[in-house]
């Protein structure tokens, strides 16, 4: 069970007030807040210890590389990989894509190859693999998925041959909140002989992820949608897959010697991680990631599962809503029309009543044009979320709809 | 009426408003009551384009003064296209490129319209001012 009062404390945003309103936070899809630990970690390693990482020589060059190097342990660990050599810094989930997309594209994607991706995706697991399909001639396919949110899976044995070298999906839709099936996926992929990269931006804050059970060949994340700093995430790869694909970015750090004739590059995970990593930023991710293990994930999942039933329910309650991705299996994300308000009125009002949330196309406008709309509001739960934020936000929801007079019951 | 004016009209309609609610009642109210323009106006030259909402201006000149229509698929934005079309419309280009729009302060709705936003209330007096200066250098 969680203390959801002791987490809120260590939130102190929670406790700011917006318009003279108190704050509901519920845009956790777009970024998570900070707690203490996190920010007093980082403000630590600025005012005591910052120096650069890898190759000082000094006691405090050598404190920020420990730490830098322990939090990359932390994500092995979290995400239960092999190796510490697995896990490679980036800025977050679009450029862990863009790395692979650069990288594993250009040792592995010939022309008429296919890179498979599902309707559902988020821009960043969609663009990149254009640019690739671009540049190399190669052809991108779609899973196409169901009204209630679901994959429409019966297309994938058409879909997926041995044409297909990679498949991009997204872990959880940071639109339907449908938790995809990606370990079945991840097999069927793998017995055409693709590759699969997982986009866990909205699964990692939400459930345990465990990388080796799962099978996946890549898994992408951000810092700051787990409570952890905005700036940084983290690509896994496997390690032999990793092996073979060619460095992305040069500069310090990726190489082993340099000379003008030519240059050979560094070891895992260091030949991806060109210049000064923000390593203060990474050490934060660390201490996110701790803070989120002495919760428990298994904890966080229940109650969130619980918030969100509850949420559901609440909202069904209001009239003229309609709610959009239904899955059996459904993260706490929340998407929804009003009425026919449009959603950038719902927003504006909810703002005004000191509600965050959403609106827009959600850098997702296969799913708009899928339900045939120019945008949604989000509410997106997170494990400080309480219900009686629930009910304020279905007040909020019922006030909008009585000012465009729909009529409540 | 002069630009003046009319703004000081509309500080001293809103200012019966206590309440936020009652503000956006009332833009609300604008929103809907606004006429919306011609299909065929809603090009992409005149597209404020955003994220949020699509807002179009259009602009004419008549006997030396700018007309404008607007529309937006949502109400809100289209409330507040309808008070700047109020404050605008029937104006020369000269003195819409020059007018100093006190009461968007005064009516304390630039705080929640974010400049940032392209489809926010500064977005649209850009357009609308790019309008009157584009006509009064083709005068």
């Amino acid at each position: 069970m969680l203390d959801i009062e002791k987490i809120r404390s260590d939130f102190p945003i929670l406790q700011e007030k917006v318009y003279g309103k108190r704050l509901v936070y519920l845009d956790n899809g777009a970024t998570t807040q900070r707690p203490l630990p996190v920010v007093e970690k980082m403000t630590e390693y600025y005012l005591k210890y910052n120096s650069n990482v890898h190759r000082g020589i000094h006691f405090l060059s050598n404190k920020c590389t420990d730490a830098n190097e322990e939090a990359r342990e932390d994500v092995r660990r979290f995400l239960h990989a092999a190796s510490g050599k697995e896990i490679i810094f980036t800025r977050g989930t679009t450029e862990s894509i863009n790395l692979v997309a650069q990288t594993f594209g250009e040792a592995f994607i010939r022309e008429g190859d296919e890179i498979l991706v599902t309707e559902m995706e988020h821009h960043a697991n969609i663009v990149p693999w254009q640019m690739l399909c671009e540049r190399k001639g190669a052809v991108l396919k779609v899973i196409p998925f169901r009204d209630n949110g679901e994959l429409e899976l019966s297309h994938l044995d058409t879909l997926l041959t041995e044409k297909v070298k990679l498949v991009g999906i997204a872990y959880v839709s940071n639109v339907l909140g449908t938790v995809n099936p990606v370990r079945s996926i991840i097999a069927r992929a793998h017995a055409v002989g693709a590759k699969v990269l997982v986009d866990g931006a909205q699964a990692i804050q939400h459930m345990p992820i465990d990388v080796q059970e799962l099978d996946c060949d890549f898994f992408a994340f951000s810092g700051h949608k787990i409570y952890g700093p905005t700036g940084v995430g983290v690509l896994y790869g496997k390690e032999d897959l990793l092996d073979r694909m060619p460095p992305w970015q040069g500069g310090g750090e990726m190489i082993r010697e340099v000379r003008f004739e030519k240059t050979t590059y560094n070891e895992l995970p260091f030949k991806f991680e060109a210049g000064t990593p923000d390593f203060i930023g990474i050490i934060g991710l660390g201490e996110a990631i701790r803070y989120v293990e002495a919760l428990g994930q298994e904890n966080i999942a229940a109650y969130e599962q619980e918030l969100l039933a509850y949420a559901m329910d609440k909202m069904k309650e209001v009239a003229g809503i309609r709610l959009f991705g239904e899955a059996a299996c459904k993260s706490s994300v929340i998407s929804f029309a009003l009425g026919d308000i449009h959603h950038s009125d719902t927003g504006v009002l909810l703002d005004k009543m000191g509600i965050a949330i959403r609106t827009g196309q959600l850098c997702a406008e296969p799913v708009m044009q899928h339900y045939g709309v120019t945008g949604m509001v989000r509410a997106s739960l997170a494990m400080y979320n309480t219900r009686e934020e629930i009910d304020l936000f279905c007040k909020g929801l019922a006030k909008v709809a009585q000012i465009f007079g729909i009529k409540q019951g | 009426m002069t630009i003046e004016e009319i703004e000081k009209d509309i500080v001293a309609e809103f200012s019966v408003f206590d309440d936020w609610m009652d503000k956006y009642a009332y833009l609300i109210e604008l929103g809907s009551g606004l006429e919306g323009m011609d299909e065929a106006y809603k090009t992409e030259d005149n597209l404020i384009k955003g994220c949020q909402s699509r807002v179009w201006f259009h602009a004419e000149m008549k006997d030396g003064l700018l007309y404008f229509t607007a529309d937006s698929d949502a109400i809100i934005t289209k409330g507040i296209a309808g008070l700047l079309i109020r404050v605008f419309s029937g104006q020369t280009p000269a003195d819409i490129a020059k007018a100093d729009l006190h009461f968007i302060d005064e009516i304390r709705l630039a705080q929640h319209l974010s400049p940032t936003r392209s489809n926010g209330l500064l977005a649209m007096v850009k357009q609308i001012k790019m309008y009157a200066i584009a006509a009064a250098a083709t005068k």
